[in-house]
């Protein structure tokens, strides 16, 4: 279970501070697959950061499952990312100068697992998405849509309890977006949690659950209703 | 512990990156190649000059004299004062336990000289036994001059070595007679010259010695001596002595004291003190542009490492995203900057050295003024060992800094 409790976070630039997140409360159980809408600059992707321990909260609590994700230290931070949470991104975030494989494989370096280890089991993830023959190839020899599937693979290799992923088909056209979003279907059926920042109706209808963002609030699904 | 998969992220980042990689090392490499060139040329150039001196003595004078300039006494200027062995009997008197070697000597001049059916035009002097002592000459067969020459007015010479080659292309020179103004005289030895300078070797290896005493009588000039050379005993300086030295013979020749002509003197310790002052002068300035240069290098590194820092901005974002600490991250830069300048330094090293050892079979032992290049090998890996030093201090900033990058930040960061 994750759990966030009036969550609040302001960006200060200059003199003025915007708000952002204006109190945020937000339970999402194991293995839900959820969806974050909201116009642009609502704050989704600010708070899937939050959510993926990458940004910091001004105030409220951050349960992941029993933790507190509250005032942790870098090494802390980084070590929760890397047991517990994947992420995918709308730019992929490969590394354009490691082989496919070796993409997959890198959170389990910072885990200190054997090379060999690592390569076995970033192969057996790129077979999951499908990738197994491109494992040597470099980023920039793959379309977008394999980008994006060897990001997913890296996401899971560590079998985290939950994938973040901002806007993962913002890159991609609608038929190689249906196919991302089919995986990530495919794998919450697995069990893991999945949470999908996007900005498109057909997407987020994939999705078990549609969290609405409007200025910086969570709005209620009463509300929502109204107003359809 | 070695930490095979650090290593391997750091080659892998090494060998996708050349360009950057190399660009990188370049600047280090060329630091401690300057550094290690000049301190080479530096060294021969040192070797040469001083190897030039041979085995002659550093602490020696040489005092000779001339027309008079100034009246004194009541005699009037332009005489001429002959040396005699009255004067060095004189000054050892006075100096004797401050004098380590005296060595008046003659010419003797000399036609054709002959052996056989080979001749050839040497020099030819009267040398004291103590000679051997302070010039740059070493014995390669048979004897000096001894004392007993000089007693009996010996017919004995000692020759040089390429006296031999002229006159005893193929014969064993030692017991053999040679002809000096008709006169027969028996070669008890063969010396060469350990100076590096060819002309001056080729000067004294064309020369025949004789004792003075022989000298003077087959010149028919008794007691007389054409100038001297001494050394001075090590726990004086030339300089304190080389004036009451000249006084002795002032005051027995009556020449005025101030007179700057009538004895003149070559005082070769304040010759070589001069050279070796210039050659420190040389190391001063190997060191601060040397240092100066590996300076640019390093601080190049750091800069790269700057750079490499910002260049790598998302890479850093994403692999913390992933689970980097920032330890990690620092060490994986640390090692990254201390393993290229150690690299190119190394190679540097390496270049150089090779270079200067290609210069030293290049010079050889033979040529004057440059000669034997060297590298302190202490010197070079203490260049080494502050390498990797500055190499750790310069990538600790970029690396403390890539440590810090806010993963938010850096993944924003197109
Ligand atoms: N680092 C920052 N400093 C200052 N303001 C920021 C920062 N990051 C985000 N903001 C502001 O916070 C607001 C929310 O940003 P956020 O990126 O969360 O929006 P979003 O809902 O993801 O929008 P989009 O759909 O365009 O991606 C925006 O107005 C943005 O300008
Ligand atoms: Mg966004």
């Amino acid at each position: 279970m994750i759990k966030l409790e009036n969550i609040r976070k302001s960006y200060t630039t200059g003199f003025n501070t915007l708000e952002v997140l204006k109190g945020i409360d937000l339970e999402i159980r194991d293995g839900e697959f959820v969806s974050i809408m909201g116009s642009s600059g609502s704050g989704k992707s600010t708070l899937l950061n939050i959510l993926g321990i990458l940004d910091n909260y001004d105030s409220g609590n951050y349960y992941l499952g029993d933790i507190l994700v509250k005032n942790l230290s870098q090494t802390q931070a980084a070590k929760l990312r890397n047991q517990h949470l994947g992420f995918v991104f709308q730019s992929f975030n490969l590394l354009t100068f490691k082989s496919a494989w070796e993409n997959v494989a890198l959170p389990l370096y910072y885990q200190k697992i054997p090379r060999n280890e690592r390569k076995d089991r970033a192969l057996k993830y790129l077979e999951r998405v499908g990738l197994l023959e491109w494992a040597d190839h470099l980023p920039t020899q793959l379309s977008g849509g394999q980008q994006q599937r060897v990001a997913i693979a890296r996401s899971l290799i560590t079998q985290p309890r939950m994938i973040l992923a901002d806007e993962p088909t913002g890159a991609l056209d609608s038929t190689t977006s249906h196919s991302i979003m089919k995986l990530f279907t495919d794998v919450n059926a697995e069990g893991i949690t999945v949470v999908c920042v996007t900005h498109e109706h057909d997407i987020a209808e994939m999705t078990q659950r549609i969290i609405y963002l409007k200025d910086g609030m969570i709005e209620p699904e009463s509300q929502r209703a109204d107003a359809n | 512990m070695f930490d095979y998969d650090k290593w391997q992220e750091i080659f892998e980042t090494i060998r996708k990156h050349k360009l950057r990689t190399f660009l990188t090392a370049l600047g280090v490499w060329w630091g401690i190649f300057m550094l290690v060139i000049l301190m080479g040329a530096g060294s021969g150039l040192e070797n040469g000059v001083v190897g030039m001196f041979g085995s002659h003595a550093r602490n020696a004078m040489y005092v000779w004299t001339q027309r008079t300039t100034k009246p004194y006494a009541g005699l009037p200027a332009g005489r001429f004062n002959q040396l005699t062995d009255g004067d060095i009997q004189a000054i050892e008197d006075r100096f004797g336990d401050m004098i380590e070697y005296m060595s008046p000597r003659m010419f003797v001049p000399s036609g054709e000289i002959t052996h056989g059916d080979y001749k050839g035009s040497f020099s030819v002097r009267g040398e004291c036994p103590e000679f051997v002592h302070i010039d740059a000459i070493v014995l390669e067969e048979g004897r000096f001059i001894n004392p007993l020459d000089m007693d009996q007015r010996r017919k004995k010479v000692v020759i040089g070595r390429r006296v031999q080659e002229v006159l005893f292309p193929d014969e064993e020179p030692i017991g053999e007679y040679l002809q000096i103004n008709g006169a027969e005289y028996q070669v008890v030895g063969i010396f060469r010259s350990d100076s590096s300078d060819e002309e001056e070797v080729q000067d004294v290896e064309e020369t025949i010695f004789m004792s003075l005493a022989t000298a003077q009588q087959v010149n028919n000039r008794p007691g007389e001596v054409n100038w001297f050379v001494c050394t001075i005993n090590p726990k004086y300086q030339v300089a304190e002595v080389e004036e009451g030295i000249k006084d002795v013979i002032r005051e027995r020749h009556k020449i005025h004291p101030d007179d700057p002509q009538g004895v003149r003197s070559n005082n070769v310790e304040e010759e070589f003190k001069e050279i070796m002052g210039l050659f420190t002068g040389i190391r001063i300035l190997v060191w601060v542009v040397g240092i100066g240069s590996l300076l640019a290098g390093v601080i190049g590194v750091g800069n790269v490492m700057l750079i490499i820092v910002k260049e790598r901005t998302k890479e850093i974002g994403i692999r913390k995203a992933l689970g980097a600490t920032p330890r990690s991250i620092i060490s994986m830069i640390l090692l990254e900057s201390v393993f290229l300048t150690f690299i190119a330094g190394y190679l540097g090293l390496l270049a150089s050295t090779g270079i200067v050892a290609l210069l030293k079979i290049a010079t050889g032992d033979g040529g004057a003024f440059f000669m034997n290049p060297q590298v302190n090998p202490g010197v070079a890996i203490g260049a080494m060992f502050i390498l990797i030093l500055a190499g750790a201090l310069t990538g600790l900033v970029p690396a403390i800094q890539a440590a810090n990058i806010e993963p938010v930040k850096a993944l924003k960061d197109e």
